[in-house]
C-alpha cells in the first residue's frame, strides 16, 4: 500500500518489535483454496467424512480409511518419485525424531478416537454438516497453542532423542531409491489386497 | 463396569450399519494421490491440515498476547499468517459441502448417529467436551510428531520418510486403543 490510511493506524501494536509477516500471494492462496476444495470433495465422497467410518476404521471392523490412505500413497509415491526423477518437484521429507513421532503420534491418535476425525476428515466433516466438527477444531486451535507454550522445552529434550533429521526408507536400507519406491508400492498393493480379501468393508 | 441398576448400558453399535462412501475409496484414495502430485508441482507443497490451526492459534495470539506469542518457539519458526495451509482446509470444508450437497448427503446435526446410538440422545454436552478434548490432543500430538495424518500417514509416507512411517503407525496404535474403550460392549 502506497500510503497509511488513519483506518489502520489502531490496528498497529504499541511496541512494533517486529511486523507480522505478510500473507501468502494472492496466487498461493488461491491455489490453496482449490486443491482443499478438490481434496474436501474427495474426503466426503471416499465416505472419511463419516463419524462412523472412521472410527469403524479405529475398531478395525471398516477399513474405507485405510483403503483411502494407501491407495493415495501407492499412486502419489510413484508419482512423486517420477516427478522428482525428471526433476520438477522437490521433496518435503519432515525429519524423523523417534521419541517426537511416537509419543506424538500416540497422543494424537487418542486424540483421534475421542473426536473421531482428523484435522482434514474433521474439517470435510463439517462441510458435511456435522457441527461437533466445530469443538474438535476449537480444540485444534487450543492444542495448538498449548504445544507452542511447551515448544521450548520439546524441542530441547523431547526432540534430541533419535533425531535422525531427514531419514527415509532408502538411506535407511542403502538402496536405490526407484526400487525401494516400487517395493513400498507393492507391498501396499499387497496390504490392500489382503484386506479386500478379509474386510467386509 | 457400569451396572444396570445405576446406569443404562450403553448400547452395542456396528459401524457397518451405516452408510459406507458413495465412490470406491480406491478410485478416492488414487485421486489423492495424483492431487498430491499436484500440490508438490504447482504449489511446492505437500498436503497437510494440522498447521492451519497453528496458523489460526498463532494469529489469535499475536491479537490478544503478541509479546507473550512471539517469545514461543514454535511461533519463531512458523510465524502465524495466512498461508497456503489455513485456505486448503477452508478449501476442504467447501469442497466437502459440494459433495455432500451434490450427494444429497448433507447431515445439519451436531451428534453423529453412531455416538448417539451408543451415548444416547442427551450427550450434546458429552461429545462437545469429548470432541474439543480430542481436537485439543490431536493438535499437541499432531505438532510434537511434526504432522497428522495427512502430512505424514500420506504425504510423509508417500515420500518414504520414516519418521513419518513410525508417527503414522503410532496414529493407528494410539486410535485403535481408545477407540476400543470407547466402544467396548
Amino acid at each position: 500500500m502506497a500510503t497509511t490510511t488513519p483506518e489502520i493506524e489502531p490496528e498497529t501494536p504499541p511496541v512494533e518489535t517486529q511486523k507480522l509477516p505478510a500473507a501468502a500471494s494472492g496466487q498461493t492462496l488461491a491455489l490453496g483454496l482449490m486443491f482443499g476444495i478438490i481434496f474436501g470433495f474427495l474426503l466426503q465422497k471416499g465416505g472419511v467424512a463419516k463419524y462412523h467410518v472412521l472410527i469403524g476404521q479405529l475398531l478395525l471392523e471398516d477399513f474405507t480409511v485405510l483403503k483411502v490412505m494407501l491407495s493415495a500413497v501407492v499412486v502419489g509415491s510413484i508419482g512423486i518419485h517420477f516427478l522428482h526423477r525428471m526433476g520438477w518437484v522437490q521433496l518435503h521429507v519432515k525429519p524423523t525424531r523417534y521419541a517426537s513421532n511416537a509419543l506424538g503420534g500416540l497422543l494424537f491418535g487418542v486424540g483421534f478416537a475421542l473426536s473421531a476425525y482428523c484435522p482434514g476428515t474433521g474439517a470435510a466433516a463439517l462441510g458435511q454438516g456435522n457441527y461437533d466438527a466445530l469443538f474438535m477444531m476449537l480444540g485444534m486451535v487450543v492444542g495448538s497453542y498449548l504445544f507452542a507454550e511447551a515448544s521450548g522445552w520439546i524441542s530441547r529434550h523431547l526432540d534430541r532423542i533419535g533425531d535422525r533429521g531427514k531419514l527415509t526408507l532408502h538411506d535407511w536400507i542403502h538402496a536405490n531409491r526407484t526400487l525401494v519406491v516400487l517395493a513400498q508400492a507393492v507391498v501396499l498393493g499387497i496390504v490392500l489386497a489382503i484386506v479386500e480379501m478379509f474386510a467386509v468393508r | 463396569m457400569m451396572s444396570a441398576t445405576t446406569a443404562p448400558m450403553l448400547a452395542v453399535v456396528d459401524p457397518l450399519q451405516y452408510s459406507g462412501p458413495a465412490w470406491s475409496p480406491y478410485l478416492v484414495g488414487g485421486l489423492i494421490g495424483v492431487l498430491s502430485m499436484l500440490t508438490f508441482y504447482f504449489s511446492k507443497k505437500p498436503i497437510g491440515a494440522s498447521t492451519a490451526y497453528a496458523r489460526v492459534a498463532g494469529m489469535i495470539g499475536e491479537r490478544v498476547a503478541p509479546q507473550h506469542t512471539r517469545s514461543l518457539k514454535y511461533f519463531q519458526s512458523n510465524p502465524p499468517r495466512i498461508g497456503w495451509e489455513l485456505m486448503l482446509v477452508v478449501g476442504v470444508i467447501l469442497g466437502a459441502f459440494l459433495a455432500a450437497w451434490s450427494g444429497s448427503e448433507l447431515t445439519g446435526r451436531l451428534l453423529p448417529e453412531m455416538w448417539q446410538d451408543r451415548f444416547g440422545t442427551d450427550s450434546a454436552t458429552l461429545r462437545m467436551a469429548v470432541a474439543l478434548v480430542g481436537g485439543i490432543m490431536m493438535a499437541f500430538g499432531a505438532r510434537m510428531a511434526g504432522g497428522c495424518t495427512s502430512g505424514h500417514g500420506i504425504s510423509g509416507t508417500l515420500q518414504l520418510a520414516i519418521g513419518s512411517w513410525v508417527s503414522a503407525i503410532c496414529f493407528f496404535i494410539g486410535g485403535i486403543i481408545a477407540a476400543m474403550l470407547m466402544f467396548a460392549v
